[in-house]
């Protein structure tokens, strides 16, 4: 049968089980979106801008790990896709991205809302590829969404021309995949497992040291089994929380310029450091040359490229999480190691993670400590800065619970969509967004699309009038020298101005009259006692987000730190820097 | 730091060679030349690239080559036998009847063509490795300051046949 182009990107779309679309239309999707009215398979959702439309296809897919897929214009559709495509391809995020283009015969021509997608794209996915064939393009979306999905999962950009979506062509739709510049590992080299379990069965002082490869790989439960076989304590990475249940007596803690004291001692204190699926990012080694320094590195993740790319490993193995952990379990035996147990639970503890004790400061660290408390099958997103990294300090993650973040390329706005993808992948679950007054501002407008998907998720604001975490770093680093992070600044401010206080102007917007407007309801909370209170009354609301925000202390700083430059070893546990 | 050698299979389609260049300068590896052609299969081009790195960096360019999905196959060249050769047209300016004659001597002794002359000017051509005709150049550079032209090709390399019927 002969069908449009249009067409037959609606019938690979269900080829290829999308439920789900985030799409924004415009003259050159125009067609795209005509196919796709009235079909009863496909969900399409219109957010309110197409950056916040990625980090809800992202948050889609990092909470049910299918491909997210996104429909957006040519010109500025695309250009306005740039920061979410890269920071899900960053947190290896399978998704698949349409993009409308002006008809190849104006390909260019400099035509209206013509911008090269492909060459924007190319440095920041996994692959994009324009259609200039309408025969190419059930091949093209077939390849699309396995490239996206398979190996190192990743962002898949698919640049459509109007005339391909108009051209008549058969409805063929192919079943099988042959891509000879692209064939994933899907096994594992047992002779690297054998040397591997060798050193790590006589080890003295082991460590597992686990990244965001094992929850995309969703091998959590395979991991708990390897760490309880084997009695060696995890430590996590901020993505590769939850890898086992942060409440288990083997997790340690993150590591990391934020993490905790007992994982960054462990790590630079460790005999054999086995790690799976962390790239070893610079903010969580610090200062490279003293990482893991008296440690046998065993590394294994999917990319061969993120072996010894940052610190030299002895034994790399290249494998999926999920089938390289069930390879070691099969090697692993119980280690005799309580005396390494009992010195990392000493460090734990002896330097616990904890904000101030005074029991009437309203603190982050109560926040995420009352989530924890009245939520136990949820999905915790969090926007970029302070109030990321108290949620991955405080929040407890198991399998009822997941965590959604932006962890490579730390995108602030990411909070509030992301949550709006994963409700609407998981209605039953509960949604809470974490994200600060900086953050929230950067996607504020997808409270519409919350309001018109009725979706009752929470959204938190830890409001301190600042940007927290440069604010944080300026008290720390640069002699208080707040340049450009003061929220309340209003142009009649002095400039040298070190804290708020009273006679400061008052914070914009109002975000409770804001998201009232919105159609949401809204709760602001100023001390302890009303948190929970709060958080019930979300708990109520069935149809429309619940806006809860927290006025918190301007002055709260997130701890223990590695400050910049220095070990892990050298951590701030307390109070400021001389 | 060491040159280094690589052979690369890759898609003939539009775009594949700004992925492949776009490759080196996000990462800042530097290319020193990079010739492109098709091949017996004109969906594929084979590309010769060369590049000075240090062990780490090249074992880095290798695997994110690999990783790209336009990207075929990565032979590495460095240390296997391979036959390689680069095309050079060097244009002299300014003759003098002296110039034309040392000129002609030296082609004499290095073999190469003269394929263009008038009363002030000759054009040579010679097929050469890459560090032969650096020499050549420095060469004409000094003997003829400022009165030269260079067009080089970049190298294109194949691998020798004992190795590569192994």
């Amino acid at each position: 049968m002969w069908i449009t182009g249009a067409e037959l990107f609606v019938k690979a779309l269900k080829e290829e089980n999308v439920d789900t679309l985030f799409g924004y239309p415009g003259g050159q999707a125009i067609d795209l979106f005509d196919a796709l009215y009235n079909q009863k398979e496909i969900n399409v959702i219109l957010p309110r801008h197409e950056q916040a439309l990625v980090h809800e296809a992202d948050g889609y897919a990092r909470a049910t790990g299918k491909v997210g897929v996104c429909l957006v214009t040519s010109g500025p559709g695309a250009t306005n896709l740039v920061t979410g495509v890269a920071t899900a391809n960053y947190d290896s995020v399978p998704l698949v991205c349409f993009t409308g283009q002006v008809p190849t015969y104006l390909i260019g021509n400099d035509a209206f809302q013509e911008v090269d997608t492909i060459g924007i794209m190319r440095s920041i996915c996994k692959y994009a590829v324009t259609v200039r064939k309408r025969e190419d393009l059930a091949k093209i979306i077939h390849n699309a969404f396995y490239i996206a999905k398979s190996g190192k999962p990743g962002v898949v950009i698919v640049d459509i021309p109007k005339d391909i979506q108009l051209a008549l062509g058969t409805d063929d739709y192919p079943n099988e995949i042959h891509i000879r510049g692209y064939n994933p590992n899907t096994s594992v080299h047992m002779g690297q497992v054998n040397k591997a379990m060798e050193i790590l069965n006589n080890a003295k002082k082991p460590v597992f040291l686990i990244g965001g490869g094992v929850n995309i790989a969703h091998a959590n439960n395979e991991m708990t089994k390897l760490a309880e076989i084997t009695g060696v304590p995890v430590i996590t990475t901020i993505m590769g929380k939850g890898a086992i249940p942060t409440s288990h007596e083997l997790y340690v803690g993150n590591i990391g310029i934020h993490g905790s004291y007992a994982a960054n001692t462990a790590i630079s204190n460790c005999d054999v450091l086995f790690s799976i699926g962390t790239r070893f990012n610079d903010r969580i080694t610090g200062k490279i040359e003293k990482f893991a320094k008296g440690a046998t590195i065993i590394h294994v993740d999917i990319d061969p490229a993120a072996i010894s790319k940052n610190i030299s490993v002895d034994i790399p193995i290249v494998a999926d999480a999920k089938i390289a952990i069930e390879a070691i379990i099969k090697k692993s035996k119980k280690l005799d190691i309580d005396e390494w147990k009992k010195e990392i639970n000493q460090w734990k503890e002896n330097y616990p993670i904890r904000m101030i004790n005074d029991t009437d400061v309203l603190t982050p660290e109560y926040i995420i400590k009352t989530i924890n408390k009245l939520y136990k099958n949820a999905i915790i997103t969090t926007d970029v800065g302070q109030n990321q990294l108290w949620t991955t300090q405080f929040i407890d993650i198991d399998n009822n619970k997941r965590l959604l973040t932006s962890g490579g390329l730390g995108t602030m706005g990411y909070g509030l969509p992301s949550a709006i993808g994963a409700k609407i992948a998981c209605l039953d679950k509960d949604v809470i967004a974490i994200s600060g007054d900086g953050g929230i501002q950067m996607n504020i407008q997808e409270l519409a699309t919350a309001v018109c998907q009725e979706l009752p998720i929470v959204v938190c604001i830890l409001n301190n009038g600042y940007l927290g975490n440069v604010r944080q770093w300026q008290e720390m680093f640069y002699n208080k020298r707040y340049s450009s992070t003061c929220l309340r600044y209003r142009k009649s401010c002095n400039d040298n101005c070190k804290n708020h206080d009273k006679c400061c102007p008052e914070y914009t917007p109002n975000f409770i009259m804001l998201a009232q407007s919105y159609g949401c309801q809204a709760i602001r909370v100023c001390k302890k006692e009303e948190v929970e209170k709060a958080f019930k009354a979300a708990k109520k609301n069935k149809k429309v987000p619940t806006i809860i925000e927290f006025i918190i202390d301007d002055n709260l700083n997130v701890l223990p730190m590695v400050p910049p430059g220095n070990s892990l070893e050298d951590m701030i546990i307390k109070g400021e820097v001389k | 730091m060491e040159k280094r050698w690589i052979g690369l299979f890759v898609e003939n389609e539009i775009g594949v060679l700004a992925r492949i260049s776009g490759l080196f300068s996000s990462k800042s590896y530097n290319i020193e030349s990079l010739t492109v052609g098709t091949t017996e299969d004109p969906t594929v081009s084979r590309m010769t690239i060369s590049m000075i790195s240090d062990d780490k960096t090249f074992e880095q360019i290798k695997k994110q080559l690999n990783r790209s999905v336009e990207v075929i196959k990565v032979v590495d060249y460095t240390n296997i036998p391979i036959h390689s050769k680069e095309l050079v047209y060097i244009k002299v300016n300014s003759c003098s009847e002296k110039d034309k004659v040392e000129i002609f001597r030296l082609s004499e002794i290095y073999k190469f063509k003269i394929i263009d002359y008038n009363r002030k000017s000759i054009i040579i051509e010679w097929i050469e490795i890459e560090s032969k005709i650096n020499d050549l150049i420095k060469l004409f550079k000094e003997a003829f300051l400022n009165r030269i032209e260079v067009a080089r090709g970049g190298s294109v390399a194949i691998e020798a046949i004992g190795i590569a019927s192994k």
